[in-house]
């Protein structure tokens, strides 16, 4: 029953961790049992993002070498009924774990979880191939920009060839005032270029920057639109259908105040 | 690289930077997915140079590989290769 999701995009940047800490939240605020794993070994950045980064005792490599036990690193978010997470090693590096340890890992993990979601480096090398070791599925994250998108398909041949097929596409920070004006790429025309389902739209949002800051995941306070497109994708994967938010309303006071009055196109 | 045209990406005249993306992500992918290193760009060429040369004569000197966005496919999977050879004496 329980799913090992891998979340990743090949190109750095582009919001794998905060999307790791959002759909994990959302995922255990439905009521899942959730544990987030990191999988950015030498870089880990999940638990700032998630504000949990005081209360680390031994992380992910600790446990695959036998220095603690799988409970003992797993850091319990007490803000959220169900939601875990194992850190990374800051002090390693991507070597310091192999795929199959990875598989191990996240197979005990199964047990005990209903999700687990592993929060993949940015590229393709060690770490990835140790991210997507124990994944059914993965959600790629891109956004519409030629690198993001050059990368997501370069992404989506390694995953197919690694056996991990199902996957699904979240096409993040998406401006729709530029699509709009016709200066950035519209959801459509990415979908098109990788020919991957799409599973989530997320607009371009300041809360972003400021949960972030306060290390609270946006997707746990109900205003930004932002985090209602998170808490979409976590029921996109528990398999409801969820229509697409409109992302053409909400996002600049202009076009509010045009709408209003019925000049809006 | 250098083989390719990439005319096509500033002959269009666009004013809409969506659109550039567009055009220049289509060759950037269709690159990658080729999976083609710069050196079998290189024995290709040799190889195709090497067969026609066998029947006409051609300038060696002188093949254009071409792969156009042209006439990409709706479903991103195909695009055509375009080779252009020059005759010496007809």
């Amino acid at each position: 029953m329980s799913e090992v999701i891998v979340i990743t995009s090949g190109k750095g940047g582009v919001g794998k961790t905060t999307t790791s800490a959002n759909v994990g939240t959302a995922l255990a605020l439905q009521g899942k049992r959730v544990v987030l794993i990191d999988a950015d070994i030498g870089l880990r950045n999940l638990d700032v993002v998630m504000g949990l980064e005081n209360r680390i005792v031994c992380d992910l490599v600790d446990v695959v070498e036998g220095r603690c036990r799988l409970n003992q690193a797993l850091i319990k978010d007490k803000r959220f009924e169900g939601l875990y997470l194992l850190p990374a090693a800051q002090t390693r590096d991507k070597n310091a774990v192999s795929p199959e340890q990875m598989k191990k890992l996240c197979d005990t993990l199964r047990e005990d979880f209903d999700y687990v979601l592993v929060d993949c480096p940015a590229g393709i090398e060690q770490g990835f191939k140790n991210a997507i070791a124990g994944a059914d599925r993965a959600l790629i994250v891109t956004t519409p920009e030629v690198s993001a998108v050059r990368d997501a398909d370069r992404i989506i041949g390694l995953l197919e060839s690694n056996g991990v097929s199902n996957m699904h596409l979240i096409i993040n920070r998406v401006r729709m005032h530029m699509v709009k004006r016709g200066d950035m790429m519209a959801v459509e025309d990415v979908v098109g270029f990788l020919a991957v389902g799409l599973i989530g739209v997320v607009p371009d949002d300041e809360n972003i920057v400021i949960t972030t800051n306060k290390g609270e995941p946006a997707t746990a306070e109900g205003t930004s639109l932002a985090g209602k497109a998170f808490r979409n994708i976590a029921r996109r994967v528990l398999g409801e259908e969820v229509a697409y938010i409109d992302l053409n309303t909400s996002h600049n006071i202009v076009d509010r105040i045009k709408k209003v009055f019925g000049f809006s196109n | 690289m250098g083989r390719l045209d990439l005319s096509s990406l500033f002959g269009k005249k666009n004013n809409k930077s969506s659109e550039v993306a567009k055009d220049r992500l289509k060759l950037v992918l269709i690159h990658d997915r080729m999976n083609c290193s710069t050196e079998l760009l290189e024995m290709m060429r040799t190889d195709i140079l090497a067969v026609i040369s066998k029947y006409v004569d051609i300038d060696t000197e002188e093949l254009n590989i071409q792969i156009s966005n042209m006439e990409y496919e709706e479903d991103g999977k195909k695009a055509p290769i375009y080779l252009q050879i020059f005759l010496l004496k007809i």
